[in-house]
């Protein structure tokens, strides 16, 4: 079980992997997500799935190297086992006909973005997709987001690829030209300071905005709270309660800090692994 | 009967004391704060036990342990004697030997306990199992037949333990679904090292798959399995549902969602189950406070307390807002707390947690209380000062007030009965709305201690041998 079937590095630093998970692709739904553990003494850390095969029994992950935790699941081998894998966690995502959706999607946000348009354009929606990285060699599933878009905008920080510029910037002007209002949803999900300029772009619009948040969690069923975040002033649970919520009503400042609560034990923690592994 | 009237006048009026970890030694270590009885001390204890005609103490047993016959094999040099009889009603000894609260059970109910100490009864069930695992005694008891049915059992907690323990005897196929990646459920999120050596779990845990009992780590029934299928598609013929308590409450106060701010279940997950105590070697890191204040007056808040001492706090409070009479802790607890230097700021109610630039925990603000009138629960309810403040600077607040029944498991089985604070409706046999599905524990009770949990697993699997072995099951299982 868990058994690690095929990985490769799509960009630097960012993995696909697909694992044997039978009972989770089963049940999988965009916007689901897994609990990961890479070995005995790893930590569990959320992973939202990026696609699923029922007939093959298998799930999707792309897992961008940013700590201990993705790194050493990143460097298990093809054939190996993940420690634990737990899921699918979380609500699915909100699918109707919504006449057209905006999808923007940032860097690793990509994976999970990409199941969601799928579904929505076989449900009849009309999907423009906003793709945006730091720069073009960053990009990776371009394709497949193309495949699932009626419209296909690309954004980079660099001007190396696309556009020049972040995504808020097509996405304030699809709105802008949406003089019928066809626009009813927009998805934004990608680094949580993408995510709060995406909700503070649509909000003059009006339109709804979900995003998908990436909280610490433990256990992911809602037992330990530390994915608590303040949404309209309430206290849900990433976990139970989301993962994805109404953009405008996160708090994303808190969300952000509560990210960042563990910087200093992540790098130690890091550095100890890259030494004893000895990696540079 | 001369004997019996000697005995009656040595009587020793205290318990005999279990040899402990120096306070000062212990508040820096995360081993065992007792040591348990040698055979001579447990002689002792046992032989202060009169023998009465009619014995009370076993009505205060959640599990019915013969007490007396145990003890008196203790008393006759018969260790390994005591272990399997207490076995015949506990699979678990060596974990109900450490955590009962046996001073409002049965040794409550203990004759001597009218003028004397009782019999210090926990210890001795606790030297019993330990020796007989100490000594590699440990025997499997005879199972009946296989009778062919499968029974699931959803936690591997207290509760789904006793289950699976009482039923795989019986001749059940049984199998333990588990949410987590280690079996024990709060034994082993929960608990900590210094109160239940995770060891002592495994290995009651591997007592039960010796005898063949299986647990499938990683699934979360009502997510990966519905009940349902487990009926439909995996041919369970019953189904007890043990999910324990489930999320965490928070105080509603201005800034508990700065850093350095954890509900308990999270403080005592990442120390105990992910072993963020020997972090870096284990890579879950945790907030380790200077200055402490853990709110709530539970076990758990001493557990998160003596917890935050060992990871290297100069001062730790317990800030709670009734008076110490009102402390629902063991009477232990709060003792082996005070011994270690906890500080307890009773009729104290927090009100703001204030944070630093970072957004990290800096001071926690509290309103002084004093008591009023009785209110439902009978205790008298805590009313603030007007214009009373004290202000604590902390870099580590714990919320320990309990919490809410979690409706992952329980909102995905259409027509399960739940009360108002959405914990599983069950009789007192466990059976739940639904035909073949029981439930026990904190998932039926709210928030209550490991032999409660086991007491309702014992009840269900009774009930679960009666209903599968009458011509009621022939019934089809769902439906």
């Amino acid at each position: 079980m868990s058994r690690i079937i095929e990985k490769k590095e799509l960009v630097e630093n960012m993995f696909e992997m697909v694992v044997e998970a039978p009972l989770i692709a089963a049940k999988a739904q965009p916007g689901h997500f897994v609990l990961v553990m890479p070995e005995e003494k790893g930590e569990r850390i959320p992973l939202t799935i990026a696609d699923f095969d029922r007939g093959a029994g298998t799930i999707t992950l792309v897992i961008m190297v940013v700590g201990t935790t993705t790194k050493k699941t990143t460097r298990l081998a093809v054939g190996e086992n993940l420690y634990a894998l737990v899921g699918p966690l979380g609500h699915p995502s909100e699918i109707k006909d919504f006449g057209t959706v905006v999808m923007v999607a940032g860097g690793v946000g990509t994976a999970p973005i990409y199941p969601i348009a799928r579904l929505l354009r076989e449900t009849g929606n009309r999907v423009i997709s906003i793709q945006g990285a730091r720069t073009k060699g960053l990009f990776f599933w371009e394709e497949k987001i193309a495949s699932v878009s009626h419209e296909h905008i690309i954004t980079t920080d660099d001007g190396t690829y696309g556009r020049k510029g972040v995504v808020t910037g097509p996405l304030k002007e699809v709105l802008e030209s949406d003089r019928e209002k066809r626009v009813g949803c927009v998805y934004a999900i990608g680094p949580a300071i993408m995510m709060k300029f995406c909700s503070l772009a649509t909000k003059p619009f009006g339109v709804r905005t979900i995003a998908s948040l990436n909280s610490v969690m433990v256990d992911g069923t809602g037992m330990c709270g530390g994915c608590r975040v303040d949404i309209g002033g309430k206290t849900l649970f990433t976990c139970v309660d989301g993962p994805e919520f109404d953009a405008h009503s996160v708090d994303w400042d808190t969300l952000m800090h509560r990210q960042r609560i563990y910087l200093k034990e992540e790098k130690c923690s890091l550095d100890r692994y890259m030494e004893e592994a000895g990696i540079k | 009967m001369s004997t019996v009237e000697k005995k009656k006048k040595i009587i020793i009026p205290k318990k005999t004391p279990m040899p402990e970890q120096e306070p000062a030694v212990r508040r820096r270590n995360f081993e065992e704060v007792p040591f348990g009885y040698t055979p001579e001390q447990a002689q002792q204890e046992a032989e202060r036990c009169i023998r009465c005609k009619k014995p009370s103490c076993m009505n205060g047993c959640p599990v019915n342990i013969d007490i007396p016959a145990f003890i008196g094999l203790i008393a006759d040099g018969d260790y390994v004697g005591a272990a399997r009889k207490i076995k015949e009603s506990n699979c678990l000894p060596a974990i109900c030997g450490r955590v009962c609260p046996q001073e409002t059970q049965c040794e409550r109910e203990c004759s001597l306990a009218k003028k004397f100490e009782p019999v210090a009864i926990g210890r001795l069930e606790r030297f019993a199992a330990d020796y007989e695992r100490e000594q590699g005694l440990i025997e499997l008891p005879q199972r009946l037949p296989s009778n062919g049915m499968k029974i699931a059992v959803v936690g591997c907690g207290p509760a789904g333990l006793t289950v699976a323990g009482d039923l795989i005897v019986l001749g059940f196929q049984v199998t333990i679904f588990e949410a987590f990646h280690r079996p024990g459920g709060v034994l082993m999120y929960g608990i900590p090292e210094f109160r239940l050596p995770k060891a002592i779990v495994e290995k009651e845990v591997d007592y039960l798959s010796k005898l063949g009992v299986t647990i499938e780590f990683n699934q979360v029934i009502g997510k990966s399995i519905t009940i349902e299928e487990l009926f439909k598609n995996l041919g369970f013929s019953a189904v007890f549902i043990g999910v324990g308590a489930g999320l965490p409450s928070f105080l509603g106060i201005p800034g508990e969602d700065f850093g350095g701010v954890y509900s308990a279940n999270e403080y005592l997950t990442r120390s105990n189950l992910m072993k963020a105590f020997l972090f870096p070697e284990f890579d879950t890191p945790i907030v380790k406070g200077s200055t402490v204040c853990v709110v709530g007056g539970g076990n758990v808040a001493m557990d998160a307390a003596r917890t935050a001492v060992r990871l290297g706090a100069d001062n730790v409070y317990i800030v709670y807002r009734r008076s110490r009479a009102e402390l629902p802790a063991r009477a232990e607890e709060v003792h082996h707390a005070e011994q270690e230097g906890i500080v307890f700021k009773l009729l104290s109610n927090p009100v703001e947690i204030f944070g630093d630039e970072n957004r990290m925990v800096k001071a926690i603000k509290c309103q002084e209380m004093e008591l009023g009138e009785p209110d439902a629960s009978g205790r008298r309810r805590p009313v603030p000062k007007k214009d009373a403040y004290f202000t604590i600077d902390t870099d580590l607040v714990i919320i320990a007030i309990g919490g809410v029944a979690n409706p992952l498991l329980t909102k995905s089985v259409p027509g399960l009965e739940l009360n108002r604070w959405g914990n599983i409706v069950a009789d007192e046999h466990g059976r739940t709305s639904l035909p073949r599905v029981w439930a026990g524990g904190d998932i039926v009770t709210g928030s209550a201690t490991v032999i409660e949990a086991m007491g309702a697993g014992k009840k269900a699997a009774t009930d679960i041998y009666k209903f599968l072995s009458s011509p009621a099951a022939e019934a089809p299982p769902w439906r």
